[in-house]
């Protein structure tokens, strides 16, 4: 497999009147052809930022890129331009973003917006990036394309506008797609849904997603690798397998203990365990480990150095110091 | 939409009537006598006055005055002018063209100014050029038209000689003479108008615009790789002009009100120094009559507003 996309070392901070924000704090994040790659962690940790760091979709100022490469098949897309990175937006990369409600514009059809993208990137003229909406809106199974291009968003549901971005985001065949919790804002039945379209248009397509979510169970369904971050950086990457059966860092222990259970839940009498405390500020980071002040095998060393991440089994890495002991 | 225009304008008629009721009550109870100036004119004796009242129902009780103005408007009839006795929809005909020329060309100044700058402004907020733009507005916003106006005719008419202070309705010159006249005198009203207004409305604009610009569904525009211009324009301007049209529609009658006092330092003779004049006369005819033009401005721009509002956002429906 070849990889189609390289970030490595990424830093991207912001500015804000404190100081400068640590959002996205030296993360590599690779993406080969045709995969499900998986960020997760819980709300600012920093997987938005990275996300749309990729697309330059971040307000730059007050955001910056400080450090790293994001490397798109061969190119960094660091240094490039915005032409350049308008070229490569929607056709090569489409972007499905979190809340279906606000995401369209309330004032122009669904049809009129999946065919601006098209007609940017393809040259069509309007019928013909009508017809193409029109079969888009066919693909992701919304009934009466033909008429429903017509409709504008307030006339959807919330599934059907998140349907109506996953049919912009693939309008025009990308190669990859990056989906910021496209569930997040969904009920449940619908988050199903949505993820099952996902899986179909990527079966049928053939693109590599890169799936945001904080939701495990989404990464258990949906994954082929994951990668957990924390507060900025990445603390274990990992197969979706080996990370379920053995998580090593005890952030992902933590989260994977608080998916609720159906099957523990009924005979044992069980808590739901959840993580003591909240993520610390980015804008003064402990040093050393930033799990330490939740952790409980934290030690005096995982606050005296930040632990890098070491490849315990092939494909498999880990940010913690502990992390050989705590698996054993 | 046919049935909703009939409706609203059907409800526009109880409005009105509420309006003329109001009106005509206040003036009624506003002291003062249009014949003040008989009485104090030796060569006309007592007797004569109070005939003159009687003739014109000016003794009668407020309601029947009242109908009796209600039932001749019906018909068409405004009434006369109890000063220059000319008939009052004459007068205000007579004055219109030169209010709406000059306040409808100061509008559009108004409009050309505000849109360009407060949306260029708020696409590069507390750049250098938002900050001037913002200063600038602020100032134009906060000076009275009066003070305005009174400076310009001060630099201009009298320092530098450049422009005419009194706007005449009577030039004698024919073809492009006329025209140059004409455009020379208007100058001053419209700027001072134009200013103000467009200084308003550029704050009001770049706020509409900031507000739209952070919303999730510019960040989609631009993820589908659209020239900035584009999202801009087709994104950001055109959701923002829901507020601003509405806005300025119901500003309208206001500019109207507002342009009186413009139209009193330049003696422009518009419909609004035909109001003032009427006022210090107590021409009970010639107010009830501009008020009310000034009422159905109202409701028409209202109605505007609401037929606009609906063309612009398509959440909106007449039903």
């Amino acid at each position: 497999m070849s990889r189609i996309l390289d970030i490595s070392g990424l830093k991207v901070h912001f500015r804000t009147d404190d100081g400068w924000v640590r959002a996205v704090d030296g993360v590599d994040i690779g993406v080969d052809r045709g995969e499900t790659v998986s960020i997760v962690g819980e709300s600012g940790c920093g997987k938005t930022v990275t996300a749309k760091t990729v697309l330059k979709l971040i307000d730059m100022p007050p955001g910056k890129i400080v450090a790293g490469s994001i490397v798109w098949q061969g190119r960094d897309l660091v240094p490039a331009t915005p032409a350049q990175m308008r070229a490569i937006r929607a056709k090569e990369i489409g972007f499905i973003f979190q809340e279906p409600m606000t995401s369209l514009n309330p004032v122009y059809t669904v049809g009129e917006q999946i065919a601006e993208s098209v007609r940017q990137h393809e040259g069509l003229s309007r019928r013909a990036a009508m017809d193409r909406a029109a079969e888009m809106l066919a693909l992701v199974n919304i009934p009466n394309p033909a008429s429903r291009v017509h409709d504008y968003p307030h006339q959807f549901s919330g599934g059907m506008r998140q349907r109506v971005m996953i049919a912009m985001a693939l309008a025009c065949n990308p190669k990859l797609v990056i989906a910021d919790e496209p569930t997040t804002a969904l009920d449940v039945t619908i988050q199903a849904q949505i993820l099952d379209l996902l899986a179909e248009m990527k079966q049928r397509i053939g693109m590599a997603v890169l799936l945001i979510t904080h939701a495990m169970g989404v990464v258990a369904e949906n994954a082929q690798r994951v990668i957990v971050m924390y507060a900025g950086k990445v603390v274990e990457e990992a197969p979706v397998g080996p990370l379920f059966a053995t998580p090593l860092h005890p952030y992902t222990q933590g989260l994977i203990r608080s998916i609720p259970r159906l099957d523990l839940a009924a005979t044992e009498h069980q808590r739901l365990e959840a993580i003591p405390g909240t993520v610390p500020s980015l804008l003064h980071p402990p040093p050393g480990c930033r799990f330490a002040a939740r952790c409980r095998h934290a030690t005096e060393e995982c606050r005296a150095a930040e632990p890098a991440l070491r490849e315990l089994s092939p494909g498999h890495k880990v940010a913690c110091i502990h992390a050989e002991a705590i698996a054993a | 939409m046919t049935q909703y225009l009939i409706r609203r304008l059907l409800i526009a008629i109880p409005s009105l009537l509420g309006i003329s009721v109001i009106l005509f009550t206040v003036l009624a109870l506003a002291p003062g006598d249009p014949f003040e100036e008989l009485a104090t004119n030796p060569a006309i004796p007592p007797d004569v006055r109070a005939h003159l009242r009687a003739s014109l129902g000016m003794d009668d009780p407020v309601h029947i005055r009242y109908f009796a103005w209600l039932s001749s408007m019906l018909r068409g009839e405004w009434g006369y002018s109890f000063v220059s006795r000319i008939p009052v929809d004459q007068l205000i005909l007579q004055r219109l063209p030169t209010t709406v020329a000059v306040i409808g060309t100061s509008q559009i100044l108004a409009l050309c100014i505000a849109l360009p700058v407060g949306v260029y402004a708020a696409t590069r907020p507390y750049s250098v050029f938002d900050q001037v733009a913002n200063t600038l507005a602020f100032v134009g916003f906060s000076l009275p038209t009066f003070f305005t106006g009174l400076l310009l005719i001060l630099l201009f008419s009298i320092h530098l000689g450049w422009l005419p202070f009194v706007f005449r309705s009577d030039i004698e010159a024919t073809g492009w003479r006329w025209w140059w006249e004409m455009f020379k005198q208007s100058i001053m009203p419209i700027m001072v108008l134009g200013l103000f207004q467009g200084a308003a409305w550029t704050r009001y604009v770049r706020s509409a615009v900031l507000d739209v610009i952070r919303l999730d569904h510019v960040t989609t525009a631009r993820s589908k790789g659209l020239p900035e211009r584009r999202i801009t324009i087709r994104h950001v301007v055109r959701n923002a002009m829901i507020p601003v049209v509405t806005l300025v529609a119901l500003q309208m009658p206001a500019v109207f009100g507002g342009a009186i006092v413009t139209e009193q330092i330049f003696r422009v003779p518009g419909i609004g120094s035909l109001l003032i004049s009427a006022i210090l006369a107590n021409d009970t005819p010639v107010i009830m009559g501009v008020t009310f033009v000034f009422a159905c401005l109202v409701i028409f721009f209202n109605l505007v507003a609401d037929i606009l509002y609906g063309w612009l956002d398509p959440r909106i429906s007449y039903r």
